[in-house]
């Protein structure tokens, strides 16, 4: 019944120990060999439904990670149709960049709501349930539209528009000349429409470089700097960064405002947010950002705490370290380039005082640390790295998704202007141009939530004067 | 003549009889009865009437003027930009103004023939009095086709009739009084709207005359309370100072109708004996004249042309229009109709383009019989003498004589939210309508859906489907899912941009996307039919031929490829290959191409078109596909919105209000949203299943 085959994550990916990429339409099986190399050699074609294979994901020759794959075949699935779903050792980057294969080899990216919608119009879901299959489509299209729209900052809102009124501008010059051709003439127009598109190409490209790197829409693993006032925690942003982009001096509660920053630490995505300084006080610019500083960490997926090793632990240390009980925290001893005050033993003995802590005693992670020098750098990237495949912490789904829809929107819309550049170097005729930028237009026009409707029709009215 | 005073009427099988015993005169009025009731007997009406009476029904079509049938009280063209694929299409379904036209014209010429076949478009000047005079005898050597001269002021449904009657044999009237809802629609109360549909059963016009038919086509074009404008002054006519016709509105709003009022305007006449040619420039029809009409020999159309004049406005023109803005009705706030933004008139043009210093001016022959010179691109609405002043700033006006004012034009037509893709009433069964009293503008445009509205009338009467053409077949498919799917805010013009597939729906193919439909209405020859099938046979041999054939570097290739500035070759190519290439095409190649049969020049189009932008048109296919598929989900008539869970109370009320046929035509109603669509096939599916 439907032709084109759709794919997307199955596995709610928070902390899940593993991942599961479904596939499922005509073409599912077809799509997953061109991913997957079964161990042993072979293909998924080959066999029978209901079998298991263990194998690997590849993409450009490069292995993305080790599988198992699923093989059902139509009828006997969840959506009836034939489906492969890719078993993967899980956290949102790899489970993302599997799915993205997937979609390179020719699969279609679920809409929300889809396999479930599918599983009921082919009869796997019992008729009683009708009623809530379409609350969830419903609730999961609104979820997606708003999550869309709300992760996208008003810059990038902005530009897509100005890139979208071009393009409208551009088909209804060619409309109307096309519609009144007596009035309109489209001598010369196209090496003009060239290099305006030249520059389009050049917008969506960036846009879609920078969707590549998650920053689209603040995609990556929400990273917060947490710690006392002066205890280096702007200094540890910075050399994160390598470079100097925070406030840094010797005064306690210099950073009075968070700061974001998006890093790739081999390869994995990280936002970071340097806080001001946890501590009560009485100072009320400081005051908003200690309460910005509690709030950024309700939506950590990653805390970093840093404490000051040549200082003695104190009251406020162990109150902060209370707001973290919950959260994956990895411990930095700051400025081990100055005599040690507080090792490591000590930092874990008293942690072990503390109530709250008391599962997390066994598995403290501690990073002895000199944000001057440097050291303890590489110890920390690997520790960052050990518990994002470990699956321990990892990002939003929901924004992983929605950076993905947007990524394909774009990659659509550039393989557009790429088709209508080419039309215009074969010499192809002018109406062939509109085709292929109006496929452009309406697939940015998804990003930011906004459907085609009249809109040529009202801008060739409004910009250009007909005849008659 | 009198007739018996017992009427035949009293049982339906009376209405089949013979004509002589189809009239009769009751209490002083006339009453006659029909198969289909044409109203109007302008470009849509016309095509309604023929196609109704070719069908072999009793067709009678009103004017309000027998001398004004098929008038063109506007330009003097017929086609145009996609409005010349509209004509194709009626051809190859079997209407009639591609046939008129052909006989009829003075100049003729293919736009856009430097682009893409999909937007070439033909567009030929008409005699307008030919043209008109041709139509009419047409009409008149049809079968089964009566013209009568009246206004028709009610449309009767079945309980309309029953209750003349009752009052007439002095019977209670109260008694019989419609239920009204069930006339109207009205959702209020809960009933079904679809289901509880009235039956039409009769027209009656000012004279009181009543004349039964099983249905009626308004195609009232833009007469209903006309009134015209020429700055202060207002006449309440219909164009070309013909009779208005005022009465219907207050009859169909009496049956829950909504009426919309729109506006549109025209340029003035000048006499040519006035215009001083020399200081223009002369516009030339095409040396060979490719006819509109599929069966129209192009050798019998290589006539003598009449020559258009293009001539610009300036600054002069432009502050004299400014300087009397006041004095414009529509500046000036009389106007209320909403018009069209595609031919603004030049008091807009100026208002809206104020960067512009000039626009072009075409002077356009009326006809061969005439000195009248249409002005084409300066309609206006401005009062008489601002008019002469302004047009005789235009270089070779200096001395102008107008012989018709220009003005606007105001009139009443329909939301056509109301009507089903077969262009019939939901709300009243039996009742078709077509052409600008639908909402839409131009002859072509009207001519398409009288010719639709006069097939469906006809298949509702012979209990066939109605003839619904989608909008991958043709741009009359287009045009009426447009009225009938989407908001319309003003008269709504053919352009090539709203066809998504228009790659596909070219002019030069309407005749192989429509012959055959023309075909199973009735309206088309066998021999027409097997010729277009033959043709398609041709096709397809020759395409298969060319895939097949490779082409070597030999010097008689090379030589050819240098002749058209083509790339020579390094090694042996597809020969479609060098099809492809935008300086050759398949003609050219015929030298080096031995193997090729004899083929017409129809199938040699078709062939290089189909291999030329081959990427382009199977992209397209592959999209057509993805669109029937939505396309054949049918939504049950009476479905209930209201019982649909998680649908957004927008697409509710969307739906409610348009009632689409197909989830396809549902999708595209402003305000229904993808996931809307998916809870509808939801909940279709959960109905089929409780129903096995």
């Amino acid at each position: 019944m439907h032709s084109d085959t759709i794919a997307a994550i199955a596995t709610a990916m928070a902390g899940a120990g593993i991942g599961i990429v479904r596939i499922s339409g005509d073409q599912a099986v077809e799509i997953a060999d061109k991913v997957f190399r079964k161990k042993g050699g072979g293909t998924l074609t080959e066999q029978e439904s209901h079998t298991i294979h263990y194998g690997s994901v590849w993409e450009d020759g490069e292995m993305i990670d080790e599988v198992m794959t699923l093989l059902m075949r139509a009828p006997r699935s969840y959506t009836s149709e034939d489906t492969v779903e890719i078993d993967c050792h899980g956290g949102v980057y790899v489970t993302k960049r599997i799915l993205e294969a997937v979609l390179h080899a020719g699969a279609r990216l679920a809409e929300p709501g889809e396999f479930t919608k599918r599983a009921f119009l082919n009869g796997r879901i019992d008729l009683s349930q009708a009623e809530s299959v379409m609350d969830v489509i419903q609730a999961k299209n609104d979820l997606s539209l708003k999550n869309s729209i709300r992760q996208l900052s008003g810059a990038l809102l902005h530009e897509i528009r100005e890139i979208r009124g071009a393009l409208l501008h551009e088909i209804a010059f060619i409309e109307s000349a096309l519609d009144d051709p007596e009035h309109i003439s489209l001598d010369g127009y196209p090496q003009t429409l060239d290099e305006r598109l030249g520059k389009a190409e050049t917008k969506i490209a960036r846009l879609l470089k920078s969707s590549e790197s998650g920053r689209l829409i603040g995609e990556g693993i929400a990273t917060v700097i947490v710690g006392k006032p002066n205890v280096g925690k702007s200094s540890l942003l910075n050399a994160l960064l390598g470079e100097e982009r925070a406030i840094v001096t010797e005064i306690a509660g210099t950073t009075r405002d968070t700061l974001e920053e998006q890093m790739n630490l081999n390869g994995i995505l990280l936002r970071v947010t340097d806080t001001a300084g946890i501590r009560d006080t009485e100072d009320v610019v400081e005051k908003i950002g200690v309460e910005r500083s509690k709030k950024y960490l309700a939506d950590a997926d990653l805390v970093i705490y840093v404490a000051d090793a040549s200082t003695r632990l104190d009251q406020n240390d162990f109150e902060i370290l209370d707001l973290l009980a919950e959260h994956k925290v990895i411990i930095l001893l700051n400025k081990s380039d100055l005599p040690a005050v507080t090792t490591e033993e000590d930092f874990a003995a008293a942690v072990s005082r503390l109530p709250m802590w008391k599962e997390k005693k066994e598995d403290l992670k501690m990073i002895t640390f000199s944000a001057k020098e440097r050291s303890g750098m590489e110890l920390l990237e690997q520790t960052v790295q050990d518990m994002f495949f470990a699956g321990e912490i990892c990002s939003d789904q929901e924004i992983c998704i929605t950076n993905l829809r947007h990524k394909t929107a774009l990659s659509d819309a550039l393989s557009s202007i790429l088709l209508a550049r080419k039309s215009i170097a074969d010499g192809m005729p002018e109406d062939f141009y509109s085709i292929d930028l109006m496929a452009a237009y309406e697939k940015l026009g998804m990003i930011i939530g906004e459907a085609v409707e009249d809109d040529l029709v009202n801008e060739i009215f409004s910009k250009f004067c007909m005849g008659k | 003549m009198r007739f018996s005073a017992n009427s035949v009427w009293a049982s339906k099988a009376g209405r089949q009889k013979g004509m002589e015993e189809h009239m009769s005169m009751e209490h002083g009025y006339l009453r006659e009865a029909y198969d289909v009731a044409v109203v109007g007997a302008g470009h849509a009406g016309c095509e309604a009437a023929l196609a109704a009476a070719r069908l072999g029904l009793e067709t009678i079509i009103f004017t309000v003027s027998v001398d004004s049938i098929a008038l063109m009280p506007c330009n003097p063209n017929i086609g145009g930009s996609s409005k010349g694929h509209l004509v194709r299409e009626i051809d190859a379904l079997g209407g009639e103004m591609g046939i008129n036209i052909d006989k009829t014209f003075i100049q003729s010429k293919m736009l856009n023939k430097s682009k893409g076949p999909a937007v070439h478009s033909l567009r030929a000047q008409a005699d307008k009095a030919d043209y008109s005079m041709e139509m009419r005898r047409t009409l008149q050597n049809t079968k089964h086709l009566t013209i009568r001269q009246a206004e028709v002021s009610e449309i009767l449904t079945e309980n309309d009739l029953l209750n003349i009657d009752l009052i007439k044999n002095n019977t209670e009237y109260d008694t019989f009084e419609t239920d009204d809802t069930s006339e109207t629609g009205n959702d209020a109360t809960g009933q079904n709207p679809v289901l509880d549909r009235a039956q039409i059963a009769a027209v009656r016009t000012v004279s009181g005359a009543v004349y039964c038919c099983k249905a009626v086509v308004l195609c009232t074009g833009t007469y209903l309370r006309a009134r015209c404008l020429t700055g202060e002054m207002i006449t309440y006519t219909g164009p070309n100072g013909l009779m208005a016709a005022n009465h219907l509105t207050d009859s169909l709003v009496s049956h829950g109708i909504e009426m919309l009022r729109f506006k549109t305007g025209t340029p003035a006449r000048i006499d040519r004996n006035s215009i001083d040619f020399s200081k223009m420039e002369e516009q030339k029809g095409d040396e060979r004249i490719v006819p509109f009409s599929f069966t129209t020999n192009p050798d019998d159309v290589q006539i003598d042309q009449v020559s258009c004049w293009l001539t610009y406005t300036n600054e002069r023109t432009h502050e004299i229009i400014r300087n009397n803005l006041d004095r414009s009705p529509i500046y000036a706030g009389i106007i209320e109709g909403t018009g069209p933004r595609y031919c603004p008139s030049i008091e807009d043009k100026v208002v809206k383009f104020a960067d512009k210093n000039r626009h072009q001016i075409f002077l356009e022959p009326e006809g061969i019989h005439t000195n009248e010179m249409y002005v084409g691109g300066m309609s206006s609405s401005l009062p008489e003498d601002v008019q002469y002043e302004m047009y005789r700033t235009l270089p070779g006006l200096e001395h102008a004589k107008i012989v018709r004012n220009a003005y606007a034009i105001e009139y009443d037509c329909i939301n056509p939210n109301q009507l089903d893709a077969s262009l019939e009433f939901k709300k009243i069964r039996g009742l078709f309508s077509g052409g600008q009293f639908n909402g839409s503008s131009g002859y072509e445009e009207a001519a398409c859906q009288g010719l639709i509205a006069g097939i469906n009338a006809a298949m509702e009467i012979f209990g066939r489907e109605p003839v619904i053409l989608d909008r991958s077949e043709a741009y009359i498919g287009v045009l009426i899912d447009d009225l009938v799917t989407k908001e319309n805010k003003e008269p709504y013009r053919m352009m090539t941009s709203r066809a998504e597939y228009r790659l596909l729906l070219r002019q030069d193919n309407a005749d192989l996307r429509l012959t055959k439909k023309g075909y199973e209405i009735g309206l088309i020859s066998k021999e027409r039919y097997d010729a277009v099938c033959k043709k398609e046979e041709r096709i397809e041999e020759e395409l298969s031929r060319i895939a097949k054939v490779r082409i070597g570097a030999g010097k008689e290739v090379q030589a050819l490829l240098e002749a058209y500035g083509s790339i020579p070759l390094n090694t042996g190519v597809s020969l479609a290959e060098l099809i492809r290439r935008p300086e050759l095409d398949y003609d050219k190649l015929a030298p080096i191409d031995p193997g090729r049969p004899e083929i017409p020049a129809d199938v040699a189009e078709q062939v290089n078109i189909l291999i030329k932008y081959d990427g382009y048109i199977t992209r397209q296919m592959k999209q057509v596909e993805h669109y029937k598929k939505l396309e054949k989900k049918k939504i049950p008539e009476g479905f209930d919105y209201d019982q649909v869970p998680s649908l957004r109370i927008e697409a509710r009320q969307k739906l409610k209000l348009y009632r689409p046929v197909s989830i396809g035509q549902a999708s595209r109603i402003s305000g229904v949203s993808p996931a809307d669509i998916s809870v509808l096939l939801v909940y279709m599916e959960q109905m089929r299943r409780r129903q096995v």
